[in-house]
């Protein structure tokens, strides 16, 4: 390959990542930071090297993870060390940690970044958890249609083998991790935890029903803990404690209360340089939009979705107030989610919006059970209707009825994630679909 | 499990910590209205109905799939409750059609009854409802799935109860489809279960359908006479029909499902080929005739033999499927005739051990004890066709990870449960199979063998499975089915397993047909100077006396039953069902009822016996079997025969026996081993084995179970490799027999066939000749 050629290949994969703390995505100045020289080059293997010499007890580094307050990346923000504490550490039962890689959210690419440029962070971070949990084997779940990360991961997974950090007896310690990718094929719903189980048993991805959790009742009946890409990535970092050892409060420090850390925020939609940001929790979003370069073609700020598509939308004024951290957006009516932001300028068609977004949950429910398989078409179906002027005013009552039928209904969250959508879209923006119904009904008169 | 009380709508109730909500509520008869949730399945939770309020949880949860914990507030008819199972049926039913006049679940619908309850008398749908096409899935079972509401009970009963998933959930949100896989039918032999579980009209019974409203019928009480369980089922009827029969749920035998064998036989009842007048043959020709002219005509027969002083050539073959009383006014009047040949074990050939034998073929483990064992051994038993509701207690036993089973087989038969150890073998090495089963446990216990068993032994490492009946113990079960039973050396089989039964502590089951039990306690069977069924066929019979039977179609060695039959000079048929075209033999038919038609007893091998009611008024002239055995005993001008009730029938068969008689107990009186008459035969050995939709005439007739995937057809199956040693290939036809007469069968190529082997159904006219005596010779036709 020639050196021109190769530059542009790195120059690609770099192409989304915009701005790196260094925690889960490298640096930008650096060459090929996915491979493992680059990683090690940047301390990388420092924290499993330590904790595999057996002077740290598993326990303590549950403590570390709980004391930097780092949550779930996936969406639902649990804290991460006390996932982790769940798992029974003194059965002898096979257990096993599984990585949702499925990254399956509308607006979300972070967990492709991180796998294509710094795999190695998801390599350690998910033998640590094997390590802390008593756990031999891993999968790492990834979205059927990355195609690039798989091959990044799979290179990761043939080094970190080659290099003795992978397989039986790992650096000499005696605990062995075994580490499996497996790509999916393509459904939104195997992002959801026990779809996802059930899809890595060869099984239809559909969610189970909880209880029992993955905890006690997981992969083949194995107690099993899932986490998201980001949260085994950050792992690593948040044990290197940048400088000093096993420090939780380093990375605590870098956020705010309530959500500790760094994040990786993807922005999407109407901006000038859309792409992903690792940034402080609590940093202003207006901070963060000035990062990207702010609203295109000089427009006015009209809504943000600021977590994957299905977290309810805000209007210009609340994101505008609102700080990156789970705290601020719930109480300006939104959600941290994945951390994907959508942003939307003053020409968008809300309407417009809402019937993509709902087609999006109508396709995607797995009609398992009942509100869901029947409920997503029905609201996709009065969007479209008014969408193409043939709403009737009995329609906004119906679809926000019809929504809250679904909500807090089903068996896993994909029918909140089909509802919130709807109810927020017509509590901020109800004019504008009452302005599509309100022309057929003046044509009838 | 912990006891804990909990609070339901305001009162208290005791629970157990970890059992799910609904339990408790159907427990104490606490209404919650559910689709997808069934007792017997495990739980989905997909419907959403039962949808309840528990206090401090967020939102409303569903009542199937929620433990119970100490002190949880539950409110079932609360708003938040009532308004969560409103929604979910307003989503059910905005695609479900609205047309419950024109569907044949109407007025048995749990969705139109809940419907009724928690849904509205308009609809705020204004989309266009969806359609699914419906496919043809088989015989028995009729699909219209636009109403299918998608709670997977049919999957999960295949999947988890049947033991063959079926039916599956194919496709996603809207589009998913309750499907066969790849357009197969269903061919489950408890197919017709799932026609009870689907909650809507999506899978109706096929030969039921549109012949009634679930209203109109009555329900009557009755016992399937076609296994040994007595499996309790109603018969449904209507302007004196049967309609249908629906299982009546019994926890102890058949709990609430129903074989198809059970649920679908009642077709025959009233099937064209029923006989509705008696009929003599006269000249070859026959007539039907008034009961009086047939009566008289059927006593002179008699009389003439007995006149000639051959009364003890007469021989009387009763069907299985008969009743106590049936069974036992048959015997009373062959042996007031003055003959002691009397039988009712048309599929059994080896009687060697008649006069050790138990009482009845018997199950020492209760039926709902199946399904507990640590262990359990198959001797030449293809439980799931044989007894296929007790298959799936063992199933059950095998799924929760209880119970290892291992198998001596003749087939390697598709069984609903996997094995530990399945040895198949030809019919002639099962016995030393056995043996060597008995050897390796007798060097494993320290209890020496008979020296006649250990020279029967082939020498075959047996080790595994006697540490499997060793280790059970009491908890071990033996089940000698079907091919045990009909085995030529079915005396030592019986010997062995009941010494391996004794040496292990292990529990022992002949599961025998029909009402085998009843017919073994009213003593349908021959006495002292009397000869058994075998020997009744082998020795010229002067005159045979038929109770329902077809031993020609009943019995394995058809050819010799049908020169027995043609070669007597007077045959009187008691039969439910016009004589056949092939039917030769028979001087008089007599119509009988069949068990719809007629209330009588069934002991199944628990012992337990069991009444039957009358369903339906007699069909044309039949008449119960019983009462045509007491009027013909009146025209013989014999003694005993003047009962007035089925009930006299029942007090005098009953005071014959001793109610300590009903123990079950398999166990020969003493050990005797006779001299095998099996060998390993040069060239092909015959495998004969009993369809089991043809093993009485009541299958035989009823008209869906006929179309059904267990009615293979007259088929020689071999093993491939076998097919090629004889140049043959699938779909060939052949020339199966002695060398002087033959069959003209299709072959079929069936790997589960042994080698070296041919497997042929009986109960088909077109096999009769494939097993008459002698070497058995393959020639392909030209």
């Amino acid at each position: 390959m020639s050196v021109q050629k190769n530059r542009e290949l790195i120059a690609d994969r770099f192409s989304s990542l915009k701005y790196s703390s260094g925690v889960c995505l490298p640096a930008l100045d650096q060459e090929q930071p996915w491979t493992l020289e680059a990683y090690r080059s940047n301390g990388g293997y420092q924290a499993l090297e330590k904790v595999l010499s057996g002077e740290i007890d598993p326990a303590e580094i549950i403590e570390v993870l709980k004391i930097s307050n780092i949550r779930g990346r996936g969406g639902a923000g649990f804290p991460v060390g006390v996932k982790w504490s769940f798992m029974p550490r003194q059965s002898d039962d096979q257990k096993y940690v599984v990585c949702n890689s499925d990254e399956g959210e509308p607006g979300t690419c972070k967990d492709r970044d991180i796998m294509r440029l710094n795999p190695h962070a998801l390599v350690e971070g998910m033998t640590l958890g094997g390590y802390v949990m008593g756990a031999s084997v891993g999968y790492n779940y990834i979205r059927g249609e990355f195609h690039e990360p798989y091959s990044a991961m799979e290179q990761a997974i043939r080094e970190a083998r080659e290099a003795g950090l992978l397989g039986r007896n790992i650096l000499g310690s005696g605990f062995g991790f075994e580490l499996h990718n497996y790509l999916g094929s393509g459904a939104y719903i195997c992002g959801e935890e026990t779809a996802l189980l059930n899809s890595l048993e060869g099984k239809k991805g559909e969610p189970r029903f909880k209880p029992p959790f993955p905890a006690v009742f997981g992969l083949y009946g194995k107690p099993t803990t899932i986490n998201n890409t980001e949260s085994f990535a950050s792992v690593p970092a948040i044990l290197r404690g940048n400088g000093k050892w096993m420090d939780g409060q380093w990375f605590r420090g870098l956020g705010v209360e309530n959500s500790g850390g760094v994040k990786v925020f993807s922005v999407t939609g109407h901006v000038n340089k859309p792409g992903n940001y690792e940034i402080k929790m609590g940093t202003p979003f207006r901070e963060l939009l000035e990062m990207a370069g702010g609203v295109w073609k000089n427009r006015e700020l009209k809504a943000v979705i600021p977590g994957g598509s299905s977290v309810p939308v805000m209007p210009a004024e609340a994101i505008l107030s609102s700080n990156m951290d789970y705290a601020s957006l719930q109480e300006n009516g939104s959600a941290l989610g994945a951390g994907s932001v959508i942003i939307m300028d003053e020409t968008t068609d809300m309407v417009n919006v809402l019937e993509r977004i709902s087609k999006f949950y109508y396709e995607e429910s797995c009609g398992q059970c009942t509100p869901c398989r029947e409920g997503t078409g029905w609201l996709y179906r009065i969007i479209q209707r008014i969408n193409r002027g043939q709403g009737t005013s009995e329609d906004l009552d119906t679809l926000l009825d019809v929504a809250n039928r679904i909500e807090g209904r089903t068996i896993c969250a994909l029918g909140d994630a089909a509802a919130w959508p709807v109810q927020s879209f017509l509590k901020h923006f109800r004019h504008e679909f009452e302005a599509r119904i309100r022309p057929a009904q003046s044509d009838a008169a | 499990m912990s006891s804990v009380e909990i609070e339901i709508d305001g009162r208290t109730y005791p629970a157990e910590a970890g059992e799910m909500l609904i339990e408790v509520t159907d427990r104490n008869s606490i209404y919650i209205p559910r689709f997808c949730y069934h007792e017997k399945l495990s739980v989905a939770a997909n419907c959403r109905m039962c949808l309840i309020e528990v206090e401090r949880a967020p939102k409303p949860l569903p009542a199937c799939a929620t433990p119970v914990t100490a002190g949880m507030k539950v409110h079932t008819r609360s708003e938040i409750a009532i308004e969560a199972q409103k929604g979910t049926m307003e989503f059910l039913l905005i695609n479900h059609p609205l047309d419950c006049p024109v569907c044949d679940q109407g007025g048995e619908c749990p969705l139109q009854d809940q419907a009724l309850g928690y849904g509205k008398d308009n609809s705020r749908f204004m989309e266009r409802k969806r359609s699914v096409p419906s496919d043809d899935i088989g015989p028995l079972i009729s699909t219209e799935m636009t109403r299918c509401i998608h709670c997977t009970r049919c999957v999960r009963y295949g999947e988890e109860v049947a033991g063959v998933m079926e039916m599956g959930a194919p496709g996603r949100g809207e589009h998913v489809r309750i499907s066969t896989f790849l357009d197969n039918t269903i061919d489950s032999e408890v197919s017709g279960n799932m026609i009870d579980l689907c909650p809507v009209g999506a899978l109706t019974s096929k030969p039921f359908r549109f012949a009634a409203r679930s209203w109109e019928l009555t329900d009557h009480q009755s016992i399937s006479p076609h296994d040994c369980l007595g499996s309790n089922m109603l018969i449904q009827t209507l302007r004196n029909r049967v309609e249908r029969v629906v299982p009546k749920e019994n926890p102890d035998i058949n709990e609430c499902w129903l074989a198809d064998r059970d649920r679908f036989s009642y077709q025959a009842i009233h099937s064209e080929n029923r006989l509705t007048r008696p009929m003599i043959r006269q000249d070859g020709t026959w007539q039907e005739v008034d009961w009086e002219t047939a009566l008289t005509h059927a006593a002179a027969g008699l009389k003439s033999i007995i006149d000639q002083g051959k009364a003890d050539r007469i021989g009387g073959l009763a069907q299985a499927t008969s009743s106590l009383e049936e069974f036992h006014l048959f015997q009373k009047l062959i042996r007031a005739l003055g003959s002691e040949s009397v039988d009712y074990r048309l599929q059994q050939n080896d009687f060697r051990d008649d006069d050790i034998a138990p009482l009845f073929p018997a199950s020492e483990l209760p039926i709902r004890d199946f399904g507990t064992r640590s262990s359990v051994l198959l001797i030449g038993s293809n439980i799931r066709k044989e007894q296929p509701l007790l298959s799936l207690r063992i199933r059950q036993g095998w799924r929760e990870g209880r119970t290892a089973v291992s198998v001596i087989n003749p087939i390697d038969f598709d069984l609903n449960f996997e094995c530990m150890v399945s040895q198949v073998v030809p019919g002639s090495a099962m016995l030393s199979r056995t043996a060597a089963l008995a050897n390796a446990i007798a060097s494993l216990t320290g209890n020496a063998a008979p020296a006649e068993v250990q020279a029967l032994s082939d020498g075959y490492d047996a080790a595994l499975v006697a540490q499997q009946l060793v280790d059970a113990g009491p908890e071990g079960l033996i089940v000698l089915g079907a091919f045990a039973q009909q085995h030529p050396d079915a005396s030592l089989l019986k010997a062995l397993s009941s010494w391996i039964a004794k040496t292990t502590g292990n529990r022992l089951a002949i599961l025998a047909p029909g009402n085998g039990a009843g017919g073994a306690l009213a003593n349908c069977l021959p006495g002292k100077n009397g000869l058994n069924k075998q020997a009744m066929l082998d020795s010229g019979m002067s005159s045979f006396v038929l109770l329902g039977s077809q031993p020609e179609l009943d019995c394995l060695d058809a050819y010799t039953a049908v020169k027995a039959l043609e070669n007597a000079d007077f045959v009187v048929q008691l039969t439910a069902f016009k004589p056949e075209a092939h039917n030769r033999h028979v001087d008089v038919a007599l119509p009988i009822c069949s068990f719809a038609e007629t209330a009588g007893s069934h002991v199944n091998c628990e012992g337990k016996i069991q009444t039957a009611q009358v369903a339906i008024k007699p069909v044309g002239e039949s008449k119960p079997a019983w009462k045509i055995l007491r009027v013909l005993g009146n025209f013989l001008n014999l003694e005993g025969f003047d009962q007035v009730t089925l009930n006299d029938v029942t007090q005098e068969a009953l005071a014959a026996m001793d109610s300590a008689d009903r123990m079950p107990n398999c166990r020969p009186s003493e050990f005797r081993l006779d001299s095998p008459v099996s060998s390993t035969q040069v060239g092909l050995e015959p495998i004969t084995y009993m369809p089991m939709y043809r093993g009485d005439p009541l299958v035989r007739n009823a008209s869906a179970l006929q179309s059904a995937a267990d009615n293979p057809g007259p088929l020689a199956s071999l093993h491939p490799e076998t097919l090629k040693d004889h140049s043959l290939k699938d779909g060939d036809w052949v020339e199966i027999g002695n060398g002087s007469v033959s069959a003209h069968l299709q072959i079929i190529e069936e790997p589960r066939v042994p080698r070296h082997c041919v497997l042929i159904p009986g109960g088909y006219v077109e096999t009769m000749n494939a097993r008459a005596p002698g070497t058995l010779c393959i020639v392909k036709a030209g």
